[in-house]
């Protein structure tokens, strides 16, 4: 239509914005369920299992119940400062997507790139400015409810937040100086080739404190465990969301899950190389993974669903097989896969990342709140700072030499 | 056209942040009103084509000096301001004149040669505003000395607040 | 494409220095005198920033740069100060801190 081909950019937009926000939020609500799984497997124990088949109808019955429970407000606290603070918080969780990269800017659509919905010169400065102001949500929400247990866990939750918010930004400099743009997409770009024919050019390996630093602050940063002192259950109810019943105490945990796969998927852009494939393109043999990781997956829901369902669950789990195996058989037409290839192993590495963040919440235990501190002024913040000066210097070492 | 409706609108945001600032009783509210103000400057900035001044002003500016606000008004629990009329001449008189005083003032601003600037295409600095790497240029090389003394200001700040901050044992 | 001109920017800096003025003056919560003074120093950034794309220079962006980094310096160090008084005086009203006229 004329409408479409004078606004590319809008109509262009507006679409990718509605895939996107739908993608992330059934992500979102699957991601409760890999956690609850993943911990539970950890735990000797099965997670959700009888809410549909393997517990994978959990996310929709939770939702469900935050939108039917009641809906109370503490009697003394700020109503406009009460219910600002989850959408704060939620609609910054959800703008940082916006600016990430899902696959090569080369695949195009009326002339706008189809994975990025917000291709920003300063996309990197964007994602920390949207960071910084995350930490308002959490004090405002502590404040308002007007209650010794949300204020103190509020408190401390943003205090941590903006002390690890330091280090974040300075594990991520080293990345930059070696980058030198602050653009998602060149970054990506930057990381392409290989040491020796087959060792992927990714930032990982010559910033590898860096990484570290920056997948520490990044867990301190979301309020996860290790770190999550301030809204463990055992320890202040629930921190700074206690007082916050259905469907604004949901906002703030899509904010939390969201945050995670915002801090995923910014390790995997600036350290893991993007939608970059790890095999070297002369491989082409790699087009066909996506589909056949598909394949193999319908049939084991098929060895499944024949086996070991019954009743209802047999029904859900079929469907679930005919989409698998329906999705790789798409997969395998070959312009398909070269289009999804990118996407592919973009997701592949978030996933990775979010059950690293999911394993580490299995295994370890919690930070008090003082060696929190400790650890993340006198530590981190000190050795992402070496590592920019160490960085730095290697950097500038080889033009230094030159001019003598 | 988009441009001048995105700045009527940040302007207006900014005004109305700035008014909810000086009446609003809870402090606050005056400190989230002061954030707003701050976004819709950081959006002016980036219609001025300075992207990095508009990122550094959300992360520094609204992202950490108004956490800290916020934080004292959280730990010092401060209330809401007492009432008072302000005087009938400050209402009577004070507004209409601060608002002849305004269009005076963009009268004249608009007739110098200072306003007609961008009407001309005079500064014609291309549309895609002042690179990150320009102004970095410029930071380290030029204005070494003033960014280096900042540094030792930012230093001399917290040892101050970290001695006034110390409980006396 | 049409651009705005730099007055619009200017008065609308102008408008928010004398709001700011106006909250400095009148108020009397010391935080609050705190953040029209912050508001007057955002002001002022903007009338830089305006100048700066006018005169297509850098220099205005700098010195912008420099005002916010003073002014978090300001704001740290001012709100220990408060923090101090308030201690001292069990209240934030700038009208009680007049130890001087005793």
């Amino acid at each position: 239509m004329d409408f479409i081909n004078q606004h590319p950019v809008l109509v262009v937009s507006l679409v990718k914005i509605a895939v996107l926000l739908f993608v992330v939020m059934t992500g979102l609500a699957y991601l409760t369920w890999f956690e609850r799984k993943v911990v539970a497997h950890i735990q000797s124990r099965w997670g959700p299992y009888f809410v549909g088949a393997h517990g994978l109808l959990q996310p929709l019955a939770d939702g469900l119940k935050f939108l039917f429970k009641e809906d109370m407000t503490p009697p003394a606290s700020d109503k406009f400062v009460y219910i600002l603070a989850p959408f704060l918080a939620l609609a910054l969780a959800l703008t940082a997507i916006a600016l990430i990269p899902f696959g090569p800017p080369s695949v195009r659509v009326l002339g706008q790139p189809v994975f990025v919905v917000a291709n920003l010169d300063i996309g990197l400065l964007f994602l920390f400015a949207v960071t910084s102001m995350g930490v308002y949500g959490v004090a405002l929400a502590g404040w308002s409810s007007n209650s010794k247990y949300p204020l103190l866990g509020g408190l401390r939750s943003s205090a941590q937040m903006v002390s690890y918010e330091v280090s974040l930004t300075l594990s991520v400099v080293g990345v930059l100086l070696i980058a030198g743009t602050l653009n998602f997409n060149d970054i990506i770009s930057g990381q392409s080739g290989y040491y020796l024919g087959f060792i992927p050019r990714w930032h990982v390996i010559p910033q590898i404190i860096g990484f570290l630093c920056y997948i520490t602050a990044a867990i301190a940063e979301t309020n996860r465990i290790p770190f999550d002192l301030p809204e463990a259950e055992t320890e202040l109810v629930a921190g700074f969301h206690t007082e916050y019943s259905s469907f604004k105490f949901a906002m703030f945990f899509m904010a939390e899950y969201a945050n995670m796969i915002t801090v995923s998927c910014l390790a995997t852009i600036l350290f893991f190389g993007g939608w970059l494939s790890p095999f070297p393109d002369s491989w082409t043999w790699q087009l066909y993974l996506p589909g056949a990781g598909l394949i193999l997956l319908g049939i084991y829901c098929l060895y499944d669903t024949i086996v070991s369902m019954r009743g209802i669950a047999k029904i859900q789990f079929a469907v679930v097989t005919m989409l698998c195996l329906g999705g790789g058989a798409i997969s395998l037409i070959p312009q398909v896969a070269s289009v999804i290839q990118g996407p592919f192993w973009f997701t592949t590495k978030v996933i990775f990342f979010l059950f690293f963040y999911v394993w580490t919440r299995g295994t370890l235990p919690r930070f008090r709140y003082d060696q929190l501190m400790n650890f993340g002024w006198k530590l981190l913040l000190p050795v992402s700072l070496a590592n920019l000066v160490i960085t730095a210097f290697v950097m500038i070492l080889p033009s230094a030499a030159r001019h003598g | 056209m988009v441009p001048f409706f995105l700045f009527f609108v940040c302007a207006l945001l900014a005004v109305a942040g700035a008014i909810v600032l000086i009446v609003a009783w809870e402090p606050i509210h005056s400190a989230l009103s002061l954030v707003l103000v701050m976004m819709a400057l950081a959006v002016l900035y980036l219609l001025l084509g300075a992207e990095f001044i508009a990122a550094v002003q959300i992360i520094v500016y609204a992202g950490a000096v108004m956490v800290l606000f916020v934080f004292v008004i959280m730990l010092l629990n401060a209330g809401s301001e007492e009432r008072t009329n302000w005087s009938k001449l400050a209402k009577v008189a004070g507004l209409p004149l601060a608002f002849f005083f305004l269009l005076a003032v963009a009268h004249f601003l608009s007739r110098s040669a200072v306003g007609a600037n961008i009407a001309n295409g005079a500064g014609a600095v291309s549309n895609a505003g002042v690179s990150t790497r320009a102004l970095s240029v410029a930071l380290f090389q030029q204005y070494l000395f003033p960014f280096e003394a900042t540094s030792i200001l930012i230093l001399i700040a917290l040892l101050g607040a970290l001695i006034l901050a110390r409980k006396d044992e | 494409m049409s651009v705005i001109p730099v007055s619009y920017y200017l008065v609308l800096s102008a408008v928010l220095f004398g709001l700011g003025m106006v909250g400095v003056v009148f108020k009397r919560n010391i935080i609050t005198i705190f953040m029209s003074i912050e508001l007057m120093l955002n002001a002022v950034n903007l009338a830089f920033v305006a100048f700066a794309r006018a005169h297509n220079q850098l220099d205005g962006l700098v010195f912008v740069f420099f005002v916010i980094v003073v002014a978090a310096a300001e704001a740290a160090v001012g709100l220990a100060i408060v923090i101090m008084i308030t201690q001292n005086r069990q209240s934030l009203n700038v009208e009680r801190a007049n130890l001087l006229k005793f």
